[in-house]
């Protein structure tokens, strides 16, 4: 798995990916190895190892230091050609999509984007033969409608990038013990496409990932005035504020808070859903939340389908009460 | 001095328009019930290639690969300002996946001479962002994926500011180059009423055949493929014929074309059926919700 880090900070994906890398390679019975790229990142690689990781390949060099599409691209080509790995693994962030790709094609390697699963499995082709222990790659398509599982019997080796926030992130264990392996990249000036002239990282504002609570509004709120009733209850549970992508476009709340296929996936103790219709595309986000209440004036609204509370009704009547009731609790 | 931007497009199932129909009982994808768009983010691909050759000059050529009514979007293309369009059109493309839509792309990327080579971030239908990172590889030029806006285009350099998930980037690199374009780039323009009028009657080879076949029912072949060499001539004359290539014309090697180039197959298909969950209706009165909200309490949910 691509270890990514910025800044000399671990990412949280490359987290989540050990955990369920380490479950794959259990079930092989093969080591999993993290591949940790940049410069002056050796302290990160002890850490992967009580994540989960056997081995570390630790590719420094001073011109890893920022990410960048090609030198990225050749390390892990190189690394992969070296190591032969079954299995590769990056997160579906801005990074690991832009490079992900890059490296299949130059492989000329499958490359399954988005996965919100991994599985082994076996596979029967059309001929008869049955491919043991495949990577059984699972995400959605079609805007959410479809799930469909890829696999990749025929062409070595069997790559994925893996979305953020789905699989559970590692719980560390320092006893662990493994290897770093140090690989020195021979890169050149001529490996940076690009010059970077300007960065600028905003620091999320909000965590919805670690909020036990999320109060999620709709276009049903209406306007960025009326949101105040979804910021009011979210305060009052000590939550977070989301929204649905409809209520984003709309310029209720920023897209730091969109819940949904193309936002945030979450799971929550408690979501609440207020002005939400519950378009398949939000549900991906939100469903597996332990309780879900949902607050709509549409009976019909699909969201009803997911809730395990349903108040059918004007949410400008009900959320004023539901926050009173809530801040009166003590 | 000019540019010359290369554009590829996809015409893309509206899958935001998904109703039940949409969906076979055996799981798949009905596409015939869903309508063909443009997908969003070509769009602003397109845009931004017009703007170059609206500022500084060039040609702007736009590529689909698809099925044979694929030739609407390049229309799309033509009314609002593009100066070529090419339709690669091939049974033996069918069930490609990215990398060997990339291939094909390339193949037919490399027959023209350009500087920026643009798509839209992501198609909406496969969500995967892969075939311009996977082109540009392919092509061995540099790539800039989710750009917001084309900063400055000077010689032989693009500056561009590049979104990096929590931030931005400004980014320079040599051209050639490779751009993936994300809706916030710009604002699309809409088609011009004098480019629609000449140009919806742009038509593919493809297109004129199957016209002059129902046009003409009962005429011996012979007679109609007279027909239709005509009406080529003649469109071309008013340059009005979409380019209709194949993975000959583009000189594919078919090991890397369709299925047999495409890696990644898929095992099962499932459709996703929202589960309806163990649930109450709480009636929308004060009582309702204060009794919820005591039941959430109790079961530890609201500390």
């Amino acid at each position: 798995m691509f270890a990514e880090q910025h800044d000399e900070k671990l990412e949280e994906v490359p987290i989540e990916l050990l955990s369920k890398g380490r479950a794959l390679a259990d079930r092989l019975a093969v080591p999993l190895a993290a591949a940790l790229l940049g410069n002056g990142v050796n302290g990160l690689a002890p850490r992967l190892i009580h994540y989960g990781a056997n081995r570390v390949y630790l590719a420094e060099h001073h011109l890893l230091k920022h990410y960048q599409t090609n030198s990225y691209a050749r390390v892990m080509n190189e690394l992969i050609h070296q190591y032969r790995p079954q299995i590769v693994l990056y997160g579906a962030t801005a990074t690991g999509r832009d490079l992900a790709p890059r490296v299949a094609s130059a492989i000329k390697a499958g490359l399954t984007a988005d996965c919100t699963d991994l599985q082994i499995g076996d596979h029967g082709s059309a001929n008869g033969k049955t491919h043991k222990n495949l990577l059984f790659q699972v995400r959605p398509a079609f805007g959410g409608n479809i799930i469909a599982t890829i696999i990749n019997h025929d062409r070595w080796p069997q790559m994925a990038t893996v979305r953020e926030g789905v699989m559970p992130a590692a719980v560390p264990d320092t006893s662990r013990r493994g290897e770093i392996i140090s690989y020195k990249p021979a890169l050149s000036a001529a490996d940076l496409a690009i010059e970077i002239l300007e960065q600028h990282k905003q620091a999320r504002k909000v965590n919805l990932k670690a909020a036990r609570v999320v109060v999620a509004g709709g276009a049903g709120v209406g306007s960025r005035e009326n949101f105040r009733l979804i910021w009011d209850l979210a305060n009052a549970l000590g939550g977070a504020a989301a929204a649905s992508r409809a209520a984003v476009d709309l310029g209720f709340i920023d897209r730091d808070h969109q819940v949904g296929q193309t936002g945030t996936t979450i799971r929550p103790g408690l979501y609440i859903a207020i002005g939400i219709s519950g378009a398949i595309q939000h549900q991906a986000g939100m469903s597996e939340s332990r309780k879900i209440v949902a607050i709509n004036n549409d009976p019909d609204a699909p969201i009803f389908q997911a809730a395990h509370y349903k108040i059918v009704g004007d949410l400008n009547k009900l959320v004023p009460i539901m926050t009173k009731t809530i801040r009166k609790r003590s | 001095m000019a540019y010359n931007c290369v554009v590829l497009i996809k015409q893309v199932p509206d899958t935001k328009r998904i109703t039940g129909k949409a969906m076979n009982d055996d799981g798949t994808v009905n596409r015939a019930a869903l309508p063909a768009i443009f997908n969003p983010e070509d769009l602003n691909a397109l845009e931004l290639a017009l703007q170059i050759k609206d500022d500084f000059g060039g040609r702007v050529t736009a590529v689909t690969m698809g099925p044979p009514a694929a030739a609407a979007v390049l229309r799309e293309c033509l009314y609002r300002g593009a100066d070529d369009t090419v339709l690669i059109t091939d049974r033996r493309c069918a069930a490609s996946d990215t990398l060997a839509t990339s291939y094909i792309l390339c193949c037919a990327v490399k027959k023209f001479e350009y500087d920026l080579v643009l798509c839209g971030r992501q198609a909406i239908d496969g969500d995967t962002a892969q075939v311009g990172p996977q082109l540009a590889e392919k092509l061995g030029i540099t790539q800039i994926t989710y750009v917001e806006k084309l900063l400055a285009l000077d010689g032989g350099t693009v500056t561009v500011r590049r979104s990096i998930g929590n931030g931005w980037q400004l980014a320079r690199a040599n051209l050639p180059v490779l751009l993936t374009v994300t809706s916030e780039a710009n604002e699309p323009r809409i088609a011009a009423a004098l480019r629609l009028m000449k140009y919806k009657n742009a038509r593919t080879v493809s297109e004129i055949t199957r016209e002059a076949e129902t046009a003409n029912e009962g005429l011996d072949d012979d007679r109609i493929r007279d027909i239709c060499l005509k009406r080529v001539d003649e469109l071309q004359t008013k340059g009005l014929l979409i380019n209709q290539w194949d993975l000959d014309t583009i000189g594919a090697d078919l090991k890397w074309c369709g299925r047999n180039g495409s890696p990644t197959k898929v095992h099962r298909i499932q459709s996703v059926v929202l589960a309806a969950k163990d649930s109450k209706r709480v009636e929308p009165t004060e009582a309702g919700i204060c009794a919820m909200v005591h039941e959430l309490i109790e079961d530890k949910t609201i500390s």
